[in-house]
């Protein structure tokens, strides 16, 4: 961050106590208790704005889009086709033919694991991931190396949770044909230097795909910036509707990429004989979409992008190194993952206390946390952990949240410490 | 519903103080369990005199209420036979995922602790993990899930 970054945060910082209001779920009890909701890296809520515009679409505009000649056809095509050049813009892509919408970040990387990497790779090529992977950047090349005969290459971490960048670029190879890493892990927090990465597997011609399901609700993401070839993310943990997300893809390459799945939409036309694509982005999106989830997301964008998704980062940050300091002195507490760059996520362990029982306690009194693998299972085996408890924040929290966090855990102590 | 009513002192100790909490290295038979929700893993040993369990131990990681559950399931089926223990199988199953259970909960000594469990559907899996892992070591099986 720079100074003059650093100078606006001191000038303005988020009016949270506004924000709260925009989000109806936040006033909810749980138990008798005020809700904090502490599992935004799981999945965040929704503003208001972002329910609204869904049923304002339901109640006023809903059609198919792209097909009908009539009134509502046309509302419905322009605020979908809107919604897509919001995505354009937020991530800074050269075009919305590089935005294809898909359910989220998971079959944003099977669509390029089976469209790009399935009719090109063979034995002998080479998928470099790290071991700091979500399931979801790990099981779809492994499907793919089943399929074509494909190595899968792990780059190793390190004891505070980093991807050991050294390591990674000793198994760059001639044979490797795609790197797929994480921009940030969902399980520790820890930011991915990524451009450093890129520029690794770039010199060596290596196209990257990132996964930045857990980057896109917490920092500033530029793709002509970062120079990746692909970008994954998912609407529902950046304030937007569950069921849609977004593959960004370089255009040379979605261009020569064959579609995934077949259906309508995805056609210009069709024959017995021969069937001819449609353009990009439609080439990857067969059937009717999810049209109100992607107003929704678009409705999302708008708002965090009225935040200031630096003012966002800084407020997430400010929670952080409050949460770090508050927790680092509740006895028997173990952080998992301690990089010197995070994002909002703490993960850890409590001595003699399982995790999922800390998950019911602490559910007890109000707060919502994650607790078990957090589809990491490397994650937790490289720790030797069956599984952390994972507090995740997310810019509408308060430091008020984090103490009743902490007064949880010594709640969780004198039960079963 | 009380937190009070899922860590009863019973499981309380048995978490902390886990009972036949080791290995049998001559087992005539064994099993792992494993919840992949939450990463209990166990596994089960049983030594058998004819169709009576001698001996049953357990050992491997998780929460208080699978370990526990286990605890308790090797005090309550040491000595009983085969039969004996696939009832109380049958009974434990019940109590934990019945409302109404036909079960008499006095009858089940300190597994009754483990009524709550069934207040909190979250928890079944891991109060329930070790007896289908004794189930399948049983039977012979070698692995067990509960997803």
């Amino acid at each position: 961050m720079n100074a003059i970054h650093a100078v606006q945060h001191a000038l303005l910082p988020l009016n949270v106590a506004q924000i709260r209001r925009d989000f109806p779920i936040l006033e909810r009890t749980v138990r008798g208790r005020p809700l904090a909701y502490l599992d935004n890296a799981a999945s965040s809520q929704r503003p208001r704005a972002v329910i609204d515009a869904m049923s304002h679409y339901y109640e006023h505009s809903h059609a198919n889009v792209h097909r009908g000649v009539h009134t509502l056809s046309q509302e419905a095509t322009d605020l979908f086709e809107g919604a897509r050049e919001k995505v354009r813009r937020f991530i800074n892509a050269r075009t919305t033919k590089e935005i294809v919408f898909v359910r989220g970040t998971t079959e944003a990387i099977n669509l390029v694991a089976q469209s790009y990497g399935r009719p090109q790779f063979g034995p002998g090529d080479e998928i470099l991931i790290s071991w700091l992977e979500h399931h979801a950047n790990i099981v779809p090349w492994q499907l793919l190396c089943q399929q074509t005969g494909a190595t899968l290459k792990v780059a190793p971490i390190t004891q505070t949770g980093e991807v050991d960048f050294d390591a990674f670029a000793a198994l760059l190879s001639p044979r490797t044909k795609l790197v797929a890493l994480t921009h940030v892990s969902n399980a520790l927090g820890t930011v991915v230097p990524v451009q450093r990465f890129i520029a690794a597997a770039r010199a060596r011609g290596v196209p990257v795909l990132l996964d930045g399901a857990q980057a896109v609700p917490h920092l500033k993401v530029d793709v002509q910036s970062l120079d990746c070839d692909f970008y994954a993310f998912s609407s529902h943990k950046m304030c937007g509707p569950t069921g849609i997300g977004v593959l960004y893809g370089r255009e040379s390459l979605l261009a020569a990429m064959p579609p995934w799945q077949g259906g309508g939409d995805m056609i210009l036309a069709v024959s017995f004989d021969k069937t001819v694509y449609n353009a990009l982005p439609y080439k990857f999106e067969a059937g009717t979409p999810a049209i109100a989830e992607a107003i929704g997301l678009g409705v999302a964008i708008d708002y965090l992008e009225a935040l200031g998704m630096d003012r966002v980062a800084a407020a997430e940050h400010d929670l952080l190194l409050y949460a770090n300091e508050r927790l680092s002195k509740v006895p028997g507490l173990r952080f998992v993952g301690t990089a010197p760059d995070k994002a909002a996520v703490v993960s850890f362990t409590i001595d003699k206390i399982h995790p999922h029982d800390l998950g019911t306690i602490l559910d007890h009194e109000g707060v919502a946390i994650r607790t078990g693998h957090h589809c990491a299972m490397p994650v937790m085996e490289f720790f030797g952990l069956p599984a952390t408890a994972r507090a995740s924040f997310a810019f509408y929290n308060t430091p008020a949240e984090i103490d009743h966090l902490v007064d949880a855990l010594h709640a969780a102590r004198e039960m079963l410490g | 519903m009380d937190l009070k009513d899922l860590y009863r002192d019973v499981i309380v100790d048995h978490n902390r103080h886990p009972r036949n909490f080791r290995e049998i290295a001559d087992a005539d038979r064994r099993a792992d369990g494993f919840n992949p929700l939450c990463g209990d893993k166990l596994t089960m040993f049983v030594k058998l005199e004819g169709d009576r369990i001698s001996d049953v131990a357990f050992n491997g990681s998780g929460c208080a209420i699978s370990v526990a559950s286990a605890s308790l399931l090797t005090e309550s089926i040491k000595g009983r036979t085969i039969p004996e223990a696939e009832t109380l199988f049958r009974q434990m199953h019940q109590l934990l995922t019945q409302d109404d259970a036909p079960v008499d909960v006095s009858s089940l000594g300190k597994l009754g602790a483990l009524s709550g469990v069934r207040e909190f559907p979250a928890r079944v899996k891991c109060a329930s993990l070790c007896w289908h892992t004794l189930d399948a070591a049983l039977h012979q099986q070698e692995q067990v899930s509960t997803e």
